[in-house]
């Protein structure tokens, strides 16, 4: 045909459309942030020395630990428990589900407080526990770590089993039969098939979990576990220099939801996997590119559009 | 191979079978064909018991589908022996269904490395047989949405053979792909009949049934209407209904 000889039309170079008000709104932004942070840094009454004097002191950075293991461990009971709860939720075992469905309305209707404060107490009402004629002393075993993970992960488990159980049902139908044809066994079926593909629904509202986890522990200062909020109302209950401690802390937890944000985002690429035809750069990828690419001629400036002239 | 008497099924208060009786013979080729909803795909189903039966017999190999029988008694098997005869069938679904998380190849060597214990090399050299058999040899490590609609449909039927079925089920194979996909698929599937393969084939492909398929079955209304070689019943068909419907599709 003659559309493939004709010679190809201009690439078209168009004025881009303008958008005064975005400055606007960045100029007030920046004005506004800049008149906060003023006003909290010059506050009269603020000392910034002490700040400076804790942000790394011994105590804080331990207290740091204790956020980050709390974190961790009862992030670990939450998911591990909250993958059993949810398969246990739509198992056709009617005894499985139901036994589910009870964990999940006693853990997600009370307060975490309340739980925390409870397995803090325990030994008030259970002196000893144990079974097949075998005692031990609950006040040997419940210390405040213990008390703080059992509160913190069951509480999350919960959490976590509704999660697990939306990403489970949102793998198509059709993966189970192709399966289940193939001739797996259920567990297989899950195990190999669903829950892989039911991750990329998973990660996102578990790394969501995950930041919480990371605030949500300074509850466990109830149980008297040395964790970064219990660190600084001791420090402050003896200084008195209570905003100054909290920034402190507000560093430290700032710092970690970062990381753990970062993390996410390159867990959540492992699982895309077969998802998307081609992944997206990482930030890392495009920075690397763009230095490599630094010596490449910059885009043509805006011309005004080249009319083909009239006959 | 396979035989049916008086089978039921229903979805509630809608009855999808109603009375299905058939046999298929070892290394026939039956194509099913009929209006949507007239039943075709949910028998299929029931023979490697992704649904249960209501009523009637249905037995593959001389064994019945989903229950043993003592006496005059029916006992519901257990999981692990409904696992192992759907091992025994293959099934190639419209939607394909592959692993989305997993290559062309892992798709072929998930069921027989994970159901039949193979071992994992050993599976991975007849998948790679299997894949060139289907004309994929290329593909193997593509993952299901690298490839086209009748690529993937060709990486399921090769998972599908990988277990050395002895019967395979195909349910409207060729339905969702673009038209000039169908003649790979439709050339694999005949290149399996020509092999020997026992086969019962959902499908609108007239063409291939009147070719390949060594009989016809037109269902309407959860009922066999009529059953007889492709070629007689599609040129001369002895039913109203028959003739009514292919009109419309012929």
């Amino acid at each position: 045909m003659s559309a493939a000889s004709a010679p190809r039309p201009e690439a078209i170079k168009a004025i881009p459309v303008r958008h005064p008000w975005r400055w606007v709104a960045a100029v007030a932004v920046v004005a506004f942030a800049a008149e906060a942070i003023y006003v909290v840094a010059t506050a009269p009454d603020l000392r910034w020395p002490v700040v400076q004097h804790y942000l790394f002191q011994e105590r804080i950075v331990l207290g740091a630990v204790g956020t980050i293991e709390l974190t961790v461990v009862a992030m670990a009971i939450g998911i591990t428990l909250g993958i059993l709860l949810a398969v246990m939720r739509i198992s056709p075992n009617p005894v499985m589900s139901t036994v589910s469905w009870f964990y999940l309305w006693f853990f997600r209707g009370t307060p975490v407080l309340v739980q925390l404060f409870f397995w803090w107490n325990l030994p008030l009402i259970l002196p000893t526990i144990g079974a097949f004629g075998h005692q031990v002393n609950t006040v040997n075993y419940i210390n405040s770590f213990i008390a703080s993970i059992l509160g913190l992960g069951l509480n999350e488990a919960a959490y976590m089993a509704e999660i697990v159980r939306a990403g489970i049902i949102s793998v198509d139908q059709g993966q189970t039969e192709a399966a289940m044809a193939l001739g797996m066994r259920r567990t297989q079926v899950l195990q190999r098939i669903v829950l892989p593909q039911a991750m990329r629904v998973i990660i996102p509202p578990t790394g969501n979990e995950t930041i919480s986890m990371l605030k949500t522990s300074s509850l466990a200062f109830i149980t008297q576990f040395g964790e970064l909020f219990r660190v600084s109302t001791e420090i402050s209950a003896f200084n008195f220099r209570i905003v100054e401690l909290l920034i402190v802390i507000s560093f430290w937890y700032l710092l970690f939801t970062s990381v753990l944000t970062v993390g996410q985002y390159y867990i959540e690429r492992y699982f895309a996997r077969g998802g998307q035809r081609e992944l997206p750069l990482t930030p890392m990828q495009r920075f690397r590119r763009m230095l490599f690419t630094f010596h490449a001629p910059p885009p043509e400036p805006a011309v005004p559009l080249n009319l083909p002239r009239a006959h | 191979m396979v035989k049916a008497e008086g089978v039921h099924k229903s979805f509630g208060r809608l009855e999808v079978l109603r009375g299905i009786d058939l046999e298929v013979q070892p290394k026939e080729v039956m194509c099913m064909i009929g209006p949507s909803g007239s039943g075709k795909s949910t028998f299929l189903r029931c023979i490697n018991h992704l649904e249960k039966i209501d009523a009637g017999r249905l037995s593959v190999d001389g064994e019945l589908v989903g229950y043993s029988q003592r006496g005059d008694r029916l006992y519901e098997l257990p999981d692990r022996e409904v696992c192992k005869k759907r091992s025994e069938i293959g099934m190639v679904f419209q939607r394909f269904n592959l692993f989305p998380h997993m290559t062309a190849l892992e798709n072929v060597i998930e069921a027989p490395t994970r159901v039949k214990g193979e071992n994992r090399d050993q599976a991975a050299g007849r998948a790679m047989k299997l894949l060139e058999r289907v004309g994929l040899a290329d593909k193997v490590r593509a993952y299901p949405n690298q490839l086209s609609g009748g690529q993937q449909q060709r990486v399921a039927i090769a998972r599908a053979l990988a277990m050395q079925p002895k019967l395979m089920l195909f349910d409207e194979p060729t339905s969702a792909l673009d038209p000039e996909l169908v003649g790979d698929v439709l050339d694999v599937m005949r290149g399996l009949a020509k092999d020997g393969m026992t086969m019962i084939v959902v499908t609108h492909e007239m063409g291939f049934a009147r070719e390949v398929g060594d009989t016809l079955v037109f269902m309407d209304g959860g009922v066999i209407v009529e059953k007889g070689n492709p070629r007689d019943v599609l040129s001369s068909p002895r039913e109203e209904r028959t003739k009514s419907f292919l009109s419309k599709v012929l």
